[in-house]
C-alpha cells in the first residue's frame, strides 16, 4: 500500500464517510478527493480501494474516462481555451497555438514546467456570444486576441519573477 | 445576468446601481415600487450588460451599460425622468424580438432567478397545484400529448407518448431524469432556462414525476456549468422549504425530490443509457436498446429522461392550454424552439421561435445579417450531429422533417452562421475532431470509423488529399451511420455527408489543386509581404513569433518561407493590409 500522510488521511476520511452517509459512487468520490487535492493522486485511489474493496482499476478506468479529472497536479495559474463551433470559426485556433508558443509546451503537455501555469482545452463553454472566449483563473474573457492572450499569459509569467 | 452579462461586469454595474440609487436616496421609495432586480439571461447577449429600467410602467432599455455609465442614468432618468436616448437600445434591438414568440424564455429576463416569491409572482406553481389537486395522471399525459410537444434535446420524439408508455408499466419504483449535459459546442440555452428561471425546470420535474407514478428525480448536469448549478440548488432548497418538493406536496399525498448529479466532463453522456449509468457511478458508456429506458433505466427500473428545455415548456403548457401551445409550429412539430444564434452573425444570443419559421427570417430578420458586409455561406445546425445548410436553402422551414430532409437536424438548437472567410472542410474537420475524442470506444465502428474519417479530413486540409478520398469519405460515413450503437456515432458522419453534398467543389479543390478557397487551412498558405503597400512599420516584424520577417525601418520588409510558421500574427497585425495570404 503506497504511503498517506495522517493530514491527507483525515480529508480522506472525510470524503469517504460522505461517501458511506450519502448516496455516493465512484465518480463523486473522485469528484470529491479532486476538489480537495486538485488533481487526483495515485496514493489517495490506493488507499480508497482498500478501505472500499473496489479495485484500483475502477477507479482509474473512471478517472480517465471522464474529462474533468487530471491525474497530474495542476498549475497554480489555469488558463481555458474554449473550443466549441462558434469560439472555433473566431479564431480559437490560433489563441491556442499562441498559447503553447508563449508557454512553450509541447505535444500533449498542458502544464509548464515551473508547475506555473496549465492550459487546457474544453468543449464549450456555453458563452458563445462573446467568441472566442478564454477563462483566465476563472476569469472569463470575451472576444479575445491573440495580442491579448500573449500580453495576460506574460503578466502572469512577470508577477512570479 | 447570463454569463455573457456577468463577464461584460454585470455584477459590477449592479452594484454600482446600489450605491447609486443609496446615494440619492431612492431606497426610501422601494414601498413606493422601486427596486432593484437581477434576472438571467435577456437574450441578445452581444449588446451586454443590458439595463431595463421601469418607470410607472414605461419600460427603458439600455445597452452595453458599464459601472461608469450608472450615476448618469440615475441621476437623468431615474431622478429627473429624462431617458438618456444616446444609450437606450437601437433598432436592433427591436427587430432581434420582432418575429421571437417565447415560452420557455418568456419569464428568463423576468424573474429573479433567486427567489421562488418571484416566480410564484409570475404564476409559478400554479400549474403543479392546477395538476395535484384537480388532474389524474392521465390527464396530465393527454394535455402534453395534445401539446404536440416533442423532445427538445435533439432527437424530437414525443413527450406525451414518452411519458404514457412509463406511466403503463407496472413498478414500484420509478424514476425521472433531467437531462442537463448540453454537451453539443454552440448549444447555451438549457444553461440559460437553468440559470434565469430554475424553478420552471423543477416545476416539470414534479408535473412529469405525478404523470408517470416516480417520486424520486435526478439533474444530470454538466459540471462546466458552475453557476447554473449554484442557482438550480438554491431553487431546489426553495422548493423544499414551500412544500413543493418532498413528502406530502400540497396535502396531496403526492411526494416527490430531486437530486442533483454533476457530470464529469463526456459528451457521450447525453445519450440516455450513458447518462443512466453515470448516474449510478460508473463510465459512461451506452448500451443497446431495446430495452428502453422506460421499461429498464437507472438501476434498472423505469425511467423518464427529459431535457431541460422540454421540461420547463411543461408548466406554461398546462397553465395556458395544450390548444394554445400547439397554434404555434407546423402540422408536425408544434410549439416554439430556443436556439443559439452564434457565429459570423450580428445579433448574438438566445431566440425562441415558432417552429416553422424560416432560416432566411431567423439570420436576416432576427440575426441581423452577417457580420462586417461578408456574404452569407452556411448555417451549421444540430451541433456535431448536424449538417450545413448553405445559401440557396436559405427558406427552408425549421423544424424536424425539413431540417432532416436537407440532412442536418434541430438537435439541441445551435446555429452557428458560416460566412465567406470559413472553410467548409475545416468545419467537418472540427467537427469528427470533437466526436471522434468524444468516442467513448464502446463500438468499432465508431472508435475506428470516426478515426478514419478524421485521417482523410485532416490530409486534405494538409494538401495531401488523394483524388478517391472522398469516395471513401461518404462510404465509410454511410457505414458509421448505419452501424453504430448509439446516436453519436449513428450522427457524427452527417457534418461530413452535408458538406460534401453541398460543398464538394471546396473539397475538390482542396485535393486537385492544393488549394482553401477560404483560406483557411494553414498549411495550403503562403503569407507574403506586398512592397508597394508595405511601410516599413515593423509591426509584423515585432509580432513574428518565429522571427520570419526582416527588413529596414521605413523599407519594404520580406518573410522567409522557411522559416515562417503561417501563424498569422503579421496578417492580423498588420494595419495597411500590405499583409496577404494565397
Amino acid at each position: 500500500m503506497l504511503e498517506v500522510s495522517p493530514e491527507i488521511e483525515k480529508k480522506i476520511n472525510d470524503i469517504l464517510n460522505k461517501y458511506i452517509e450519502g448516496e455516493g459512487n465512484v465518480i463523486s468520490l473522485l469528484q470529491d478527493a479532486q476538489e480537495t487535492f486538485g488533481y487526483i493522486p495515485e496514493n489517495v485511489v490506493d488507499w480508497f480501494s482498500k478501505k472500499l474493496d473496489i479495485p484500483e482499476s475502477r477507479f482509474f478506468g473512471i478517472a480517465t474516462f471522464y474529462a474533468q479529472f487530471h491525474l497530474k497536479p495542476r498549475g497554480k495559474n489555469i488558463i481555458t481555451a474554449c473550443c466549441g463551433t462558434a469560439c472555433h470559426v473566431k479564431g480559437s485556433e490560433k489563441l491556442i497555438s499562441t498559447a503553447s508558443r508563449e508557454l512553450n509546451l509541447k505535444g500533449d503537455e498542458d502544464t509548464t514546467e515551473d508547475g506555473e501555469i496549465t492550459f487546457e482545452k474544453v468543449a464549450c463553454l456555453g458563452t458563445c456570444s462573446m467568441a472566442p472566449v478564454v477563462i483566465i483563473n476563472k476569469k472569463m474573457h470575451g472576444k479575445m486576441t491573440t495580442e491579448k492572450l500573449a500580453r495576460e499569459i506574460k503578466s502572469i509569467t512577470k508577477a512570479k519573477k | 445576468m447570463g454569463p455573457g452579462g456577468i463577464a461584460s461586469s454585470g455584477a459590477d454595474v449592479i452594484s454600482t446601481f446600489e450605491s447609486e440609487l443609496k446615494k440619492v436616496k431612492v431606497d426610501a421609495l422601494i414601498e413606493e415600487g422601486c427596486s432593484l432586480h437581477k434576472v438571467g439571461c435577456f437574450g441578445l447577449c452581444s449588446k451586454d450588460v443590458l439595463v431595463d429600467l421601469e418607470i410607472n410602467g414605461n419600460k427603458t432599455t439600455y445597452q452595453y451599460v458599464k459601472p461608469n455609465m450608472v450615476q448618469r442614468i440615475v441621476q437623468e432618468h431615474i431622478i429627473n425622468n429624462k431617458p438618456i436616448l444616446e444609450w437606450t437600445t437601437d433598432e436592433d434591438y427591436q427587430n432581434f424580438y420582432k418575429k421571437q414568440v417565447k415560452v420557455v424564455l418568456s419569464d428568463c429576463g423576468k424573474v429573479d432567478y433567486d427567489s421562488i416569491d418571484s416566480y410564484i409572482s409570475i404564476s409559478g406553481y400554479r400549474a403543479t397545484e392546477k395538476v395535484l389537486k384537480t388532474m389524474s395522471p392521465e390527464e396530465v399525459i393527454e394535455d402534453i400529448k395534445k401539446s404536440g410537444l416533442r423532445g427538445r434535446g435533439g432527437a424530437g420524439f414525443p413527450t406525451g407518448i414518452k411519458w404514457e408508455a412509463c406511466r403503463k408499466v407496472e413498478s414500484q419504483q420509478k424514476y425521472i431524469i433531467c437531462n442537463a449535459d448540453e454537451g453539443d459546442p454552440g448549444a447555451f440555452m438549457d444553461r440559460a432556462v437553468i440559470e434565469g428561471n430554475p424553478h420552471a425546470v423543477i416545476e416539470g420535474m414534479i408535473i412529469g414525476a405525478y404523470a408517470i407514478g416516480a417520486d424520486k428525480g435526478y439533474v444530470y448536469i454538466r459540471a462546466e456549468y458552475p453557476l447554473a448549478v449554484e442557482r438550480l440548488t438554491l431553487a431546489i432548497n426553495q422548493a423544499r422549504k414551500k412544500g413543493f418538493l418532498g413528502k406530502n406536496i400540497s396535502d396531496t399525498g403526492f411526494s416527490f425530490d430531486i437530486k442533483i448529479k454533476l457530470g464529469a466532463g463526456a459528451f457521450v453522456c447525453g445519450e440516455e443509457t450513458a447518462l443512466i449509468v453515470s448516474i449510478e457511478g460508473q463510465r459512461g458508456m451506452p448500451r443497446a436498446k431495446p430495452p428502453f429506458p422506460v421499461y429498464k433505466g437507472l438501476w434498472g427500473k423505469p425511467t423518464i429522461i427529459n431535457n431541460v428545455e422540454t421540461l420547463a415548456n411543461i408548466p406554461y403548457i398546462i397553465r395556458n392550454g395544450a390548444q394554445w401551445y400547439s397554434s404555434y409550429g407546423t402540422e408536425k412539430s408544434k410549439g416554439t424552439k430556443v436556439f443559439a444564434l452564434t457565429g459570423k452573425i450580428k445579433n448574438t444570443g438566445l431566440i425562441e421561435v415558432p417552429m416553422g419559421i424560416t432560416l432566411r427570417e431567423i439570420i436576416y430578420d432576427i440575426g441581423g445579417g452577417i457580420e462586417g458586409g461578408k456574404a452569407f455561406k452556411a448555417v451549421q445546425t444540430g451541433g456535431p450531429s448536424g449538417g450545413c445548410i448553405p445559401v440557396d436553402m436559405l427558406d427552408l422551414n425549421v423544424d424536424y422533417e425539413s431540417l432532416a430532409k436537407a440532412g442536418s437536424i434541430v438537435g439541441s438548437g445551435g446555429m452557428i452562421v458560416l460566412d465567406e472567410d470559413d472553410c467548409m472542410v475545416n468545419v467537418a474537420k472540427y467537427f469528427l475532431q470533437f466526436t471522434q475524442s468524444e468516442s467513448c470506444g464502446k463500438c468499432v465502428p465508431c472508435r475506428i470509423g470516426t478515426k478514419r474519417l478524421l485521417e482523410i479530413l485532416d490530409r486534405i486540409t494538409k494538401g495531401l488529399g488523394k483524388v478517391d478520398d472522398i469516395e471513401i469519405l461518404e462510404k465509410l460515413s454511410s457505414d458509421v451511420k448505419a452501424t453504430s450503437l448509439c446516436g453519436l456515432g449513428q450522427t457524427a458522419p452527417n457534418p461530413v455527408i452535408s458538406t460534401l453534398k453541398y460543398f464538394r467543389d471546396e473539397y475538390e479543390t482542396h485535393i486537385k489543386d492544393k488549394k482553401c478557397p477560404a483560406k483557411v487551412c494553414k498549411d495550403l498558405l503562403t503569407y507574403f509581404i506586398m512592397e508597394a503597400t508595405c511601410t516599413g512599420c515593423v509591426a509584423c516584424m515585432r509580432a513574428c513569433p518565429a522571427g520570419a520577417i526582416t527588413g529596414e525601418k521605413k523599407k519594404p520588409h520580406v518573410i522567409n518561407q522557411e522559416i515562417c510558421i503561417k501563424c498569422g500574427a503579421c496578417f492580423d497585425v498588420c494595419k495597411f493590409k500590405a499583409v496577404e495570404k494565397e
